[in-house]
């Protein structure tokens, strides 16, 4: 609802003072990353360094970790997004009995509070009798990583009207050439936009993983032992650094491609 | 010769609704033929199930004599102009006429070269590159035809084409169209709920209400001589009054009046004019004859009388049609 | 020239295309076909752990060998009304209750200057103000308010710049909500919260105001509504459902954590720690099971009502 009025003087206050607070914690973090001081959170920092960039590049741990993280989120990425558009097309293409209790189906593992996901999975894991594993976490994410897909690739699916398959398929496409023609193209730019917030989210999640990770490091999990048992503060500090500057280009990057169709891609997380 | 699509005894039902009932039909090849009928009445699902979109619950399906039944509809020659037109938005113009080419495997040059020639048919040459966006809503329309004609179809279908755009564009459209078909010689079934375009249009009209055909003959034949009340109502606004009042036939019965077939005349029967409505080239007069409410058309030249007035209105016996029973 | 072209063309060759002709001549069984991995992971074996979870809390825990009684009991539901895990309760709901409040005040103007006013590179500041700290790490979020909190740091360094260091002390000398230091009290922990999931609040409540046409507002003024009126009648209304589905976020996200409590608070347990508590080092799986019933039942409810308020489309 844009309008060409001024706003408010006390309306922008409120909403600069509230953009301060959600982006001054994360500025801190880039300007601790380069403290000279190692044992404590000083501030203002008593000097400016770049040394434990250097540090941190050769501690193999992070690596370990780093590459642990990626592995995990790549797969989840793909998991979540045939099930989460082949779920998807279904609903929005059909109607068929279940069609409500599968949409409520979707977002029950982030309606629930990531904790109880994470016990119900380890529980039904130990059931199964399946060991702890690369893909005990990729289950675990992907778990919650669909509905993301599936909210992007939803909305599309409602815009892309039904009568364009028709179509195709009247001027004689086979159900292959109508998906790889018509539908795929309608819809890529909202796949792509919820495969990297799918896989930001996976990159970045905790709770659930430490449930059903046994003991393999990713690297939250790494922050998290950081965080609650602190060994080299000023790794963390790059660290936490790193990752922000890895999330930030996804972002902007969806924000890109679903910039023309409106509100699709982080406003479901 | 063989009849271009013969429906033998269709039926297609979706659930408890009966889309369409029993539907025999034979669509001539060559020939421009409406289906016509109030939203709900089973045209446009007649349209589908020839297309290959529905598949009948009972009866069967002929195309040119080869059985469609379980042909899906990539398999079908026969292309259809899309209400609102579901051209590709990712797709230029060009592209999205030339798809039909493209599925069929017809190498890039070879179908862009047929593309702008089809377009040129519907006179848009160079629109080639331009985006489905940026068209206007006529435009658009030729588009969606260039884009069904292509494959060169044994029949083309056309679900309500005119329906979006103003109406001195569609009757624009409508003389291309029938221009369009006398010349490429194609059968042409066009859906239609409005009954100007379908009587003007088609060589011949099916009525439809409620899944079924209601009648089926030239526009002549159905403007002058509807089969039954429902027809009488829905093309064109009829009179329809018992026939007592009408002067022929056997109480309750019923029968037809055209609103341009009554006349002021002063050896006629006494009426009550309840309202006058100016329309340009006639003037609308409501009428209450012995309790009837009738219309007629009086044309402009002639004086027309006020409402609340007096008149004596008469019709030729000729132009009153009894009415069948309702089934 | 259209006679010689056959009506109905021959099947295509080709094993795929064959097989995906046959699905769609079966329209049923290729529903069935794309919703069936969905329904066999989340439907039975997600579905199926939360309620082997939800039995387990139907048995009890043999108090001298720490077995677990395979039997039907409440007792473990007994178990959740002593005192101090009912404090637990308690003062989980308050402070989920409290930190979807302060986020629907504080999101409010952020997502109304956005959705309204905001142009060119305002428009992209606050996109980034808002998708930044949303996607941004929990764990690197959790951490720079660590760096915020501590003693030696910008907050406490702020205060004393500005002299108020007085304020603070009175602040924190407050009973519950206060403590030794920001970061070990109730408000450090509220804070933290708050930042976390404001993220969430911001974007339904700025996708449901976007949403508003802005000629329902001069509608209002034209019909002779002064603005405080034409806010309260209908912008917040409006913005309702919105901000019904931000608070899903805020409360089931809050309701569940058991990480922040643990970093910046003081040693009180939350809901979450609880569960993480019992679960692994008391390994007591009934009252853990029990614990996360409430949050379930809690959530059941609040789902219910915000889809009757029509959240949901607002997602």
């Amino acid at each position: 609802m844009p309008s060409e009025r001024r706003p408010p003087l006390a309306l922008t206050l409120a909403a600069a003072a509230g953009l301060v607070f959600l982006l001054a914690p994360i500025a801190l973090i880039f300007l601790y990353a380069f403290s000279s001081e190692e044992k404590s959170f000083q501030w203002p920092p008593p000097g400016f360094t770049v040394k434990w960039i250097g540090v941190t590049l050769h501690r193999p741990d992070v690596w370990q970790a780093l590459g642990l993280s990626l592995k995990v989120a790549a797969i989840s990425t793909v998991v979540a997004l045939v099930l989460g558009t082949l779920t998807a097309a279904a609903v929005s293409r059909s109607r068929f009995f279940g069609r409500e209790a599968i949409s409520l189906l979707v977002i029950l593992p982030i309606a629930l509070p990531g904790i109880i996901t994470g016990i119900s999975l380890r529980s039904a894991f130990a059931l199964l009798d399946v060991p702890f594993s690369t893909w005990t976490i990729v289950l675990g994410h992907a778990t919650f990583c669909i509905v993301i897909v599936y909210n992007n690739a939803v909305a599309r699916f409602r815009r892309t009207s039904g009568a364009l398959i028709d179509a195709a398929m009247d001027l004689g496409a086979d159900g292959l050439q109508t998906f790889r023609m018509v539908i795929l193209p309608n819809i890529a730019t909202a796949l792509l936009a919820g495969g990297m917030l799918a896989f930001a989210l996976s990159f970045d999640e905790v709770i659930v993983t430490t449930f059903t990770a046994g003991n393999q490091t990713t690297l939250p999990i790494w922050m998290l032992e950081e965080l609650v048992r602190p060994r080299q503060r000023p790794v963390t500090n790059v660290v936490a650094m790193a990752v922000v500057i890895v999330t930030i280009l996804p972002i902007l990057a969806a924000y890109y491609l679903t910039r023309d169709g409106a509100q699709t891609a982080g406003s479901d997380k | 010769m063989t009849d271009a699509v013969t429906f033998r005894g269709v039926s297609r039902h979706f659930g408890d609704v009966r889309a369409v009932d029993r539907v025999d039909l034979a669509i001539r090849d060559g020939e421009f033929f409406a289906m016509l009928g109030p939203s709900g009445s089973g045209k446009t699902t007649c349209l589908r199930l020839i297309a290959g979109f529905e598949q009948p619950t009972a009866g069967e399906i002929e195309i040119f004599g080869t059985s469609a039944r379980g042909v899906p509809p990539y398999l079908r020659n026969v292309n259809t102009v899309f209400q609102n037109y579901a051209l590709f938005p990712h797709m230029n113009v060009r592209d999205n006429v030339a798809f039909g080419l493209r599925v069929r495997g017809m190498g890039r040059r070879e179908r862009h070269a047929a593309a702008e020639e089809a377009l040129a048919l519907v006179e848009l040459s160079g629109f080639g590159a331009r985006r489905a966006g940026e068209l206007s809503g006529g435009q658009r329309q030729r588009v969606a035809l260039a884009r069904a004609l292509i494959n060169r179809p044994r029949v083309v279908l056309l679900d309500e084409p005119l329906g979006a755009l103003d109406l001195k564009l569609r009757e624009q459209m409508q003389e291309e169209l029938r221009a369009l078909q006398a010349r490429l010689g194609l059968t042409f079934v066009l859906v239609t709920h409005d009954q100007d375009e379908a009587l003007s249009l088609a060589d011949r009209v099916a009525v439809f209400a409620e899944g079924r055909i209601r009648q089926l003959g030239t526009p002549a034949q159905i403007y002058r001589r509807p089969a039954s009340r429902f027809v009488a109502d829905f093309v064109g606004s009829s009179n329809v009054i018992p026939a007592e009042v009408a002067g022929i036939g056997a109480p309750g019965q019923w029968a037809s009046l055209r609103p341009e077939d009554i006349r002021l005349d002063p050896a006629g029967q006494a009426a009550r004019v309840t309202g006058r409505f100016f329309h340009g080239r006639v003037t609308k007069l409501t009428l209450e004859l012995r309790g009837q409410r009738l219309s007629a058309l009086i044309p402009a030249q002639q004086a027309a009388p006020e409402a609340g007035a007096e008149v004596r209105i008469a019709w030729s016996p000729e132009h009153l049609h009894l009415l069948e029973a309702e089934a | 020239m259209s006679t010689e072209a056959p009506a109905i063309f021959a099947p295509r060759p080709g094993l795929l295309p064959r097989l995906a002709d046959r699905l769609l001549r079966r329209p049923r069984m290729f529903v069935f076909l794309m919703v069936l991995p969905i329904t066999l992971w989340l439907g039975i074996v997600y579905v199926g752990a939360l309620i082997a979870l939800l039995i387990q809390s139907f048995f009890s825990i043999d108090e001298f060998s720490g077995m677990v009684v395979r039997e039907f009991t409440l007792k473990t539901y007994g178990e959740l009304l002593r005192p101090a895990n009912l404090d637990i309760l308690l003062r989980t709901v308050v402070m989920a209750g409290a930190v979807t409040l302060a986020a629907a005040v504080m999101a409010f103007p952020i997502a109304y200057f956005a959705a309204r006013y905001a142009r060119g590179i305002w428009k992209a500041l606050f996109y980034v103000g808002v998708m930044l700290p949303l996607w941004s790490s929990y764990l690197v979020k959790v951490y720079a308010w660590k760096l915020v909190l501590a003693k030696e740091g910008i907050l406490n360094w702020i205060f004393a710049k500005l002299h108020l260091t007085w304020a603070l002390d009175a602040f924190l000398g407050l009973p519950v909500i206060g403590g030794n230091s920001l970061s070990v009290s109730y408000a450090g922990t509220f804070l933290v919260f708050l930042y976390i999931w404001l993220p969430y609040m911001i974007m339904p409540l700025q996708a449901a105001l976007v949403r508003v046409p802005p000629g329902l507002i001069e509608a209002a003024a034209d019909l002779g509504a002064h603005p405080g009126q034409s806010f309260r009648m209908i912008i917040l209304p409006l913005a309702l459902p919105g901000m019904v589905a931000g608070s899903i976020f805020t409360f089931s996200l809050t309701l569940g954590d058991y990480i922040v409590p643990q970093i910046i608070g003081n040693s009180r347990l939350f809901l979450g720690q609880a569960v993480y508590l019992q679960h692994g080092t008391a390994g007591n799986i009934p009252l853990a099971a029990a614990f996360t019933v409430v949050p379930i039942v809690v959530m059941g409810l609040y789902l219910w009502g915000a889809r009757r308020m029509g959240a949901f489309d607002a997602l």
